[in-house]
Protein backbone atom coordinates (compact mmCIF):
# COMPACT_ATOMS: atom_id res chain seq x y z
CA UNK A 1 0.00 0.00 0.00
CA UNK A 2 1.55 3.36 -0.87
CA UNK A 3 2.31 5.64 1.85
CA UNK A 4 1.55 8.95 0.44
CA UNK A 5 -1.56 9.60 -2.01
CA UNK A 6 -1.38 12.56 -4.61
CA UNK A 7 -3.73 14.08 -6.99
CA UNK A 8 -3.57 17.29 -8.76
CA UNK A 9 -6.49 19.38 -10.43
CA UNK A 10 -7.36 22.82 -12.04
CA UNK A 11 -9.40 24.87 -9.54
CA UNK A 12 -12.95 24.54 -10.44
CA UNK A 13 -15.82 24.05 -8.24
CA UNK A 14 -16.82 21.17 -9.93
CA UNK A 15 -13.60 18.81 -9.24
CA UNK A 16 -14.12 19.12 -5.57
CA UNK A 17 -16.11 16.08 -5.68
CA UNK A 18 -13.33 14.45 -7.46
CA UNK A 19 -11.20 15.53 -4.34
CA UNK A 20 -13.61 14.51 -1.98
CA UNK A 21 -13.79 10.73 -3.31
CA UNK A 22 -9.92 10.87 -3.36
CA UNK A 23 -9.35 11.99 0.12
CA UNK A 24 -12.23 9.73 1.54
CA UNK A 25 -10.60 6.91 -0.62
CA UNK A 26 -7.07 7.76 0.82
CA UNK A 27 -8.32 8.46 4.73
CA UNK A 28 -10.19 4.56 4.46
CA UNK A 29 -7.23 3.31 3.16
CA UNK A 30 -4.62 4.99 5.60
CA UNK A 31 -6.89 3.53 9.01
CA UNK A 32 -9.55 5.98 9.67
CA UNK A 33 -12.73 5.23 10.38
CA UNK A 34 -15.22 6.08 8.29
CA UNK A 35 -16.75 9.24 10.64
CA UNK A 36 -12.92 10.35 10.42
CA UNK A 37 -12.77 10.29 6.83
CA UNK A 38 -16.00 11.80 6.34
CA UNK A 39 -14.59 14.68 8.34
CA UNK A 40 -11.32 14.85 6.81
CA UNK A 41 -12.81 15.07 3.59
CA UNK A 42 -15.45 17.73 4.38
CA UNK A 43 -12.25 19.86 6.32
CA UNK A 44 -10.53 19.21 2.73
CA UNK A 45 -13.69 20.52 0.76
CA UNK A 46 -13.96 23.41 2.91
CA UNK A 47 -10.44 24.81 2.02
CA UNK A 48 -10.63 23.62 -1.58
CA UNK A 49 -13.90 25.59 -2.10
CA UNK A 50 -12.14 28.46 -0.52
CA UNK A 51 -9.36 28.17 -2.69
CA UNK A 52 -11.43 28.15 -6.30
CA UNK A 53 -13.29 31.28 -4.70
CA UNK A 54 -10.91 33.35 -3.19
CA UNK A 55 -7.38 32.17 -3.55
CA UNK A 56 -7.58 31.86 -7.40
CA UNK A 57 -10.91 33.15 -8.07
CA UNK A 58 -13.78 31.76 -9.89
CA UNK A 59 -13.16 31.09 -13.47
CA UNK A 60 -9.37 31.78 -12.61
CA UNK A 61 -7.37 29.19 -13.78
CA UNK A 62 -4.76 27.10 -11.41
CA UNK A 63 -4.27 24.13 -9.57
CA UNK A 64 -4.59 22.85 -6.64
CA UNK A 65 -2.41 19.74 -5.04
CA UNK A 66 -4.18 17.74 -2.37
CA UNK A 67 -1.65 15.14 -0.54
CA UNK A 68 -2.75 12.60 2.40
CA UNK A 69 0.02 10.74 3.96
CA UNK A 70 0.66 9.45 7.35
CA UNK A 71 2.95 11.22 9.84
CA UNK A 72 2.95 9.03 12.89
CA UNK A 73 -0.77 8.86 13.88
CA UNK A 74 -1.32 11.50 12.59
CA UNK A 75 -3.42 11.64 8.56
CA UNK A 76 -1.62 14.91 7.09
CA UNK A 77 -3.42 16.18 4.05
CA UNK A 78 -0.99 18.93 2.51
CA UNK A 79 -3.23 21.19 0.13
CA UNK A 80 -1.20 23.73 -2.39
CA UNK A 81 -2.36 26.56 -4.74
CA UNK A 82 -0.46 29.45 -6.57
CA UNK A 83 -3.09 31.88 -5.64
CA UNK A 84 -3.89 34.85 -3.64
CA UNK A 85 -2.29 34.36 0.02
CA UNK A 86 -4.81 34.01 2.34
CA UNK A 87 -4.66 35.44 5.73
CA UNK A 88 -6.84 33.34 7.96
CA UNK A 89 -7.34 36.49 10.44
CA UNK A 90 -9.35 38.61 7.91
CA UNK A 91 -12.08 35.89 8.20
CA UNK A 92 -14.99 36.85 10.34
CA UNK A 93 -15.38 34.13 13.47
CA UNK A 94 -19.04 33.29 12.49
CA UNK A 95 -22.11 33.20 15.07
CA UNK A 96 -22.84 29.69 15.69
CA UNK A 97 -25.28 30.27 18.63
CA UNK A 98 -27.55 33.02 18.24
CA UNK A 99 -31.17 34.16 17.22
CA UNK A 100 -31.64 33.63 13.04
CA UNK A 101 -32.48 36.91 12.35
CA UNK A 102 -28.65 37.64 13.88
CA UNK A 103 -26.54 35.02 12.31
CA UNK A 104 -23.96 35.49 10.19
CA UNK A 105 -22.42 32.55 8.60
CA UNK A 106 -19.80 33.60 6.57
CA UNK A 107 -16.36 32.08 7.64
CA UNK A 108 -17.99 28.98 8.75
CA UNK A 109 -15.62 26.88 5.98
CA UNK A 110 -12.40 28.00 8.20
CA UNK A 111 -14.57 27.55 11.44
CA UNK A 112 -15.74 23.67 9.90
CA UNK A 113 -11.85 22.93 8.85
CA UNK A 114 -10.41 23.68 12.76
CA UNK A 115 -12.98 21.95 14.47
CA UNK A 116 -12.94 18.78 12.53
CA UNK A 117 -9.12 18.41 12.00
CA UNK A 118 -6.59 18.53 14.82
CA UNK A 119 -4.74 20.73 14.05
CA UNK A 120 -4.44 23.40 11.20
CA UNK A 121 -1.94 25.22 9.34
CA UNK A 122 -1.59 27.87 6.60
CA UNK A 123 2.09 28.85 5.14
CA UNK A 124 2.73 31.14 2.35
CA UNK A 125 6.44 31.90 0.75
CA UNK A 126 6.74 33.49 -2.52
CA UNK A 127 8.15 30.26 -4.05
CA UNK A 128 6.41 27.34 -3.05
CA UNK A 129 2.72 29.41 -3.39
CA UNK A 130 -0.23 28.67 -0.31
CA UNK A 131 0.60 25.44 1.51
CA UNK A 132 -2.31 24.51 4.01
CA UNK A 133 -1.62 21.37 6.67
CA UNK A 134 -4.49 19.88 8.04
CA UNK A 135 -3.46 17.28 10.93
CA UNK A 136 -6.53 14.41 12.00
CA UNK A 137 -5.52 11.91 14.48
CA UNK A 138 -5.74 8.09 13.69
CA UNK A 139 -8.09 6.44 16.06
CA UNK A 140 -6.08 3.89 18.34
CA UNK B 1 -26.35 15.84 -6.70
CA UNK B 2 -30.43 15.72 -7.72
CA UNK B 3 -33.53 18.31 -6.10
CA UNK B 4 -36.90 17.16 -6.96
CA UNK B 5 -39.58 19.57 -6.44
CA UNK B 6 -43.19 18.86 -5.90
CA UNK B 7 -45.89 21.27 -5.43
CA UNK B 8 -48.48 19.80 -2.99
CA UNK B 9 -51.81 21.94 -2.09
CA UNK B 10 -50.28 23.65 0.66
CA UNK B 11 -46.60 23.13 0.95
CA UNK B 12 -43.91 22.31 -1.60
CA UNK B 13 -41.34 19.14 -0.95
CA UNK B 14 -38.18 19.22 -2.64
CA UNK B 15 -36.16 16.36 -2.24
CA UNK B 16 -32.43 16.41 -2.09
CA UNK B 17 -29.96 13.63 -3.04
CA UNK B 18 -26.26 13.87 -3.31
CA UNK B 19 -23.57 15.63 -2.33
CA UNK B 20 -24.90 19.46 -1.39
CA UNK B 21 -21.33 21.25 -1.76
CA UNK B 22 -20.00 24.39 -3.64
CA UNK B 23 -20.43 23.59 -7.00
CA UNK B 24 -24.32 22.45 -6.57
CA UNK B 25 -25.79 24.55 -4.14
CA UNK B 26 -26.68 27.23 -6.06
CA UNK B 27 -29.01 24.79 -8.06
CA UNK B 28 -30.62 24.14 -4.63
CA UNK B 29 -30.82 27.83 -4.11
CA UNK B 30 -32.30 28.58 -7.95
CA UNK B 31 -34.81 25.66 -6.80
CA UNK B 32 -35.94 27.51 -3.58
CA UNK B 33 -36.27 30.70 -5.00
CA UNK B 34 -38.49 29.43 -7.98
CA UNK B 35 -40.75 28.35 -5.27
CA UNK B 36 -40.43 31.45 -2.87
CA UNK B 37 -40.91 33.50 -6.07
CA UNK B 38 -44.26 32.12 -6.99
CA UNK B 39 -45.19 33.32 -2.96
CA UNK B 40 -44.54 29.81 -1.90
CA UNK B 41 -43.25 29.60 1.84
CA UNK B 42 -44.00 26.52 3.13
CA UNK B 43 -40.94 24.31 2.16
CA UNK B 44 -39.94 20.75 3.03
CA UNK B 45 -36.60 19.70 2.30
CA UNK B 46 -36.58 16.01 2.73
CA UNK B 47 -32.74 15.07 2.82
CA UNK B 48 -32.66 11.04 3.25
CA UNK B 49 -30.64 11.17 -0.15
CA UNK B 50 -27.81 14.02 1.20
CA UNK B 51 -24.30 12.18 1.58
CA UNK B 52 -22.78 15.53 2.35
CA UNK B 53 -23.58 18.84 2.83
CA UNK B 54 -20.86 21.99 2.91
CA UNK B 55 -20.79 25.41 4.42
CA UNK B 56 -22.34 26.30 0.66
CA UNK B 57 -25.35 24.45 1.37
CA UNK B 58 -26.16 25.52 4.79
CA UNK B 59 -25.71 29.23 3.55
CA UNK B 60 -28.11 28.44 1.10
CA UNK B 61 -30.51 26.89 4.02
CA UNK B 62 -30.06 29.53 6.43
CA UNK B 63 -30.82 32.44 3.51
CA UNK B 64 -33.85 30.23 2.56
CA UNK B 65 -34.96 29.62 6.19
CA UNK B 66 -35.22 33.60 6.65
CA UNK B 67 -36.77 34.61 3.55
CA UNK B 68 -39.68 32.18 4.35
CA UNK B 69 -40.14 32.78 7.93
CA UNK B 70 -40.11 36.76 7.13
CA UNK B 71 -43.52 37.89 8.70
CA UNK B 72 -44.37 34.65 9.69
CA UNK B 73 -45.73 33.54 5.80
CA UNK B 74 -43.69 30.37 6.32
CA UNK B 75 -41.01 28.05 7.19
CA UNK B 76 -38.57 25.68 5.55
CA UNK B 77 -38.89 22.28 7.74
CA UNK B 78 -36.62 19.09 6.85
CA UNK B 79 -36.84 15.95 6.84
CA UNK B 80 -35.00 12.43 6.81
CA UNK B 81 -31.77 14.26 7.64
CA UNK B 82 -29.17 11.14 7.96
CA UNK B 83 -27.07 11.51 11.04
CA UNK B 84 -24.56 12.53 9.96
CA UNK B 85 -25.80 15.27 7.85
CA UNK B 86 -27.50 16.20 11.18
CA UNK B 87 -24.14 16.66 12.50
CA UNK B 88 -22.94 18.61 10.28
CA UNK B 89 -26.05 21.06 11.11
CA UNK B 90 -25.15 20.66 14.94
CA UNK B 91 -21.58 21.68 14.37
CA UNK B 92 -22.80 24.46 12.58
CA UNK B 93 -25.36 25.38 15.64
CA UNK B 94 -28.45 25.40 13.16
CA UNK B 95 -29.80 21.97 14.35
CA UNK B 96 -31.57 24.29 16.84
CA UNK B 97 -32.99 26.77 14.22
CA UNK B 98 -34.50 24.21 12.23
CA UNK B 99 -37.86 22.14 12.51
CA UNK B 100 -36.84 18.65 11.63
CA UNK B 101 -39.21 15.76 10.90
CA UNK B 102 -38.38 11.60 10.82
CA UNK B 103 -40.25 12.08 7.38
CA UNK B 104 -41.58 14.04 4.90
CA UNK B 105 -45.33 13.27 5.77
CA UNK B 106 -44.78 14.56 9.27
CA UNK B 107 -42.94 17.62 7.91
CA UNK B 108 -45.78 17.97 5.78
CA UNK B 109 -48.62 17.55 7.89
CA UNK B 110 -46.26 19.64 10.34
CA UNK B 111 -47.50 23.43 8.59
Amino acid sequence: MPDRFEMTVPSDLANLARIAEFVTDAALRLGLTEQQAFEVQMATDEACANIVEHAYGLGVPGSIGVACEMEGDDLVVTIRDRGRPFNANQVPTPDVTGPLEDRRIGGLGLYFMRKLMDRVVFHHDAQGGNELRMYKRRSP
Amino acid sequence: MEVKARQLKRVDLVEVSGRIDSATAPQLEATLQAIMGQDRFRIVVDMQGVEYLSSAGLRVLVAALKQARRWNRGDIRLANVPPRIQGVLQLAGLDALFHSFDSAVDAVGSF
